[in-house]
């Protein structure tokens, strides 16, 4: 084989291997994973960010792994078309988020009762109604500094953003509820939660993640969603002005 | 061919000497300035006696280094400019047949170097309290007092959180420490292994599941510190951080009676688990309950509390 030849060769192989690399990563590590655009729905220095959180998705690798999913700005929570299995979103900085869960998944007693505080919300507080099925209320509307993991089952995961100092638990229907089996879910049993916190005044990107171990079948409940973007881990994109 | 002579034992007796003029005030210049300039500046600073003891320690490693640094510098530039070749000169330098005087005097040096380390470091790795390592769940080496605040660190996926069982066994996701207090950490884990690392504290101890890390700091200065984890602990490791504060006695003080009273109000304090050498969530006797196992939950080895739900009392679930 001629040099030229050899060097062609190694180049083009050399080629193939960056552009495997850049397709892993950009298509595995960032390609797939949607950013909800909230910014744009903000007015009044306000801005309405709707989150649920089900007990199995729509995937179809981990289609049985716990999860949270954004809905489309402004749209029906109960039209399945209106969520996007993602847990990217971007809000204006400095704009208070009015943010509402809706928990179709269990309760999981919390490792740790600490976590079971409201921290970080306006007025310390958080607002939830537990409901049988679609605009069935099962009970009154609680506005709570506290959500009892502890000898109640009222807990289904956490919504925290430790960088802001925010930690919600996240309520859920009862434990002897059928609960919803296809993801995204907009029917069967859910809780309705409600809380309020302040972007800060600059952007940036802040993580938000689960602080109950719902990773059923890995070691301690912290693998699998737990640790993968899309799942139980997210990230909010505060856009500065 | 030129022509030339050998060196001669004068020769090298005078270079010996221009070399050691030129890097003896150099070295002593290097050393008061490392003393003097950049002491104080050292990492990680002075805010524990744990901390000022690094620092010293990193001061005098760097006033050992910076002589024998120099040394090699100086000899490395005399070398260049004195023995560099010349236009003409084809010959070998001359052959070496070993010199009892320098090996002997290379020898004692550096083993005087090595042996004073080894001393100094053993040392200063035991003083003051453990130099801020984790020492495991029986330390060794403590401070001469039993005035000690202890704060339990609990590390999870990602983030630290801080018990103070001296109040009540509050819980709080900031760490704030009184001025003048030696501190006691028991440093552990709810999952994986995390690293306990308030580096301006200079302290450094791992967080294991199940495991009791005592490591001890004494905050002298006031101000905010940093609290790293330093273990590779999956997706958010390099999230896995918040700041502390060292406030004066009272402020700490006005600090931890509030947290702990709005815990006691909430209910929470009476579900903490209760505070032990050992951090096992589980185990909370105050609640007067029997643990089941719940199928599908590995986090601690599937057991929990049971549910009023499960019992059949639906209950108000922000009760406690």
């Amino acid at each position: 084989m001629s040099v030229p030849v050899r060097v062609v060769t190694l180049l083009v192989a050399f080629a193939a291997v960056v552009v495997v690399a850049v397709f892993v990563v950009a298509h595995y590590l960032v390609g797939t994973l949607p950013t909800i655009d909230y910014a744009k729905a903000a007015s009044g220095g306000q801005v309405n960010v709707v989150l649920q959180e089900t007990p199995e998705n729509n995937s179809s690798s981990k289609p049985d792994w716990v999860s949270y999913y954004v809905m489309k700005p402004g749209a029906d929570p109960h039209v399945a078309s209106s969520w996007v299995h993602t847990t990217l979103f971007s809000v204006p900085a400095n704009t208070r988020v009015n943010m509402t869960i809706l928990g179709y998944d269990g309760c999981t007693p919390p490792r740790n009762n600490f976590w079971m505080q409201v921290q970080g919300t306006t007025g310390g507080v958080m607002a939830f109604q537990q409901f049988k099925d679609t605009n069935q209320p099962k009970g009154p509307v609680h506005v709570t500094p506290t959500l009892n993991g502890w000898s109640h089952c009222a807990v289904g995961h956490t919504f925290a953003i430790p960088s802001l100092h925010l930690f919600v638990p996240v309520a859920s229907p009862d434990a002897s509820a059928s609960l919803c089996s296809t993801a995204p879910c907009v029917s069967g049993p859910y809780a309705v939660e409600k809380f309020s916190f302040r972007t800060p005044d600059h952007g940036g990107d802040f993580r938000w993640q689960c602080f109950v171990p719902c990773g059923g079948g890995f070691i301690d409940g912290n693998g699998g969603p737990m640790q993968t973007l899309g799942y139980m881990a997210g990230q909010m994109t505060v856009v500065g002005s | 061919m030129s022509h030339s002579t050998a060196a001669s034992p004068a020769d090298g007796a005078r270079h010996g000497l221009r070399i050691f003029l030129i890097w003896l005030p150099l070295a002593v210049a290097a050393d008061l300035l490392i003393w003097f300039a950049l002491y104080p500046h050292l990492p990680p600073g002075r805010m524990t006696d744990q901390a000022q003891g690094q620092q010293f320690d990193i001061a005098v490693m760097a006033m050992l280094a910076a002589p024998v640094l120099l040394f090699v510098w100086v000899y490395f530039a005399y070398a260049l400019i004195v023995w560099r070749h010349r236009a003409g000169d084809d010959e070998d330098g001359p052959p070496i047949h070993g010199n009892t005087k320098i090996q002997a005097t290379w020898i004692t040096a550096t083993a005087v170097i090595v042996l004073g380390l080894f001393v100094f470091g053993t040392v200063q790795l035991i003083v003051p309290a453990g130099a801020g390592a984790g020492e495991g769940p029986s330390p060794i080496w403590k401070p001469n007092t039993n005035n000690l605040l202890q704060v339990q660190v609990i590390g999870q996926e990602w983030a630290f959180t801080y018990r103070f069982p001296q109040f009540g066994g509050m819980e709080s996701t900031q760490l704030v420490l009184p001025q003048g207090q030696q501190v006691e950490f028991h440093v552990t884990s709810l999952d994986v292994i995390h690293s306990f690392w308030p580096y301006q504290l200079g302290v450094k101890a791992d967080a294991n599941p199940g495991v009791d890390n005592v490591a001890y700091a004494k905050p002298q200065e006031l101000g905010s510190f940093t609290v790293r984890c330093n273990e590779l602990c999956g997706i958010w490791h390099g999230a896995m951080f918040n700041y502390g504060r060292v406030v004066t006695p009272a402020v700490f003080q006005a600090w931890a009676r509030a947290i702990q009273a709005r815990e006691l109000r909430l209910g929470v304090l009476a579900a903490l688990p209760r505070y032990a050498l050992t951090y096992d969530p589980t185990v909370i006797p105050q609640l007067g309950r029997d643990l089941v196992k719940v199928a599908g939950i590995t986090g601690a080895n599937g057991y929990f509390y049971p549910s009023l739900f499960q019992s059949g009392d639906p209950g108000d679930p922000v009760s406690p």
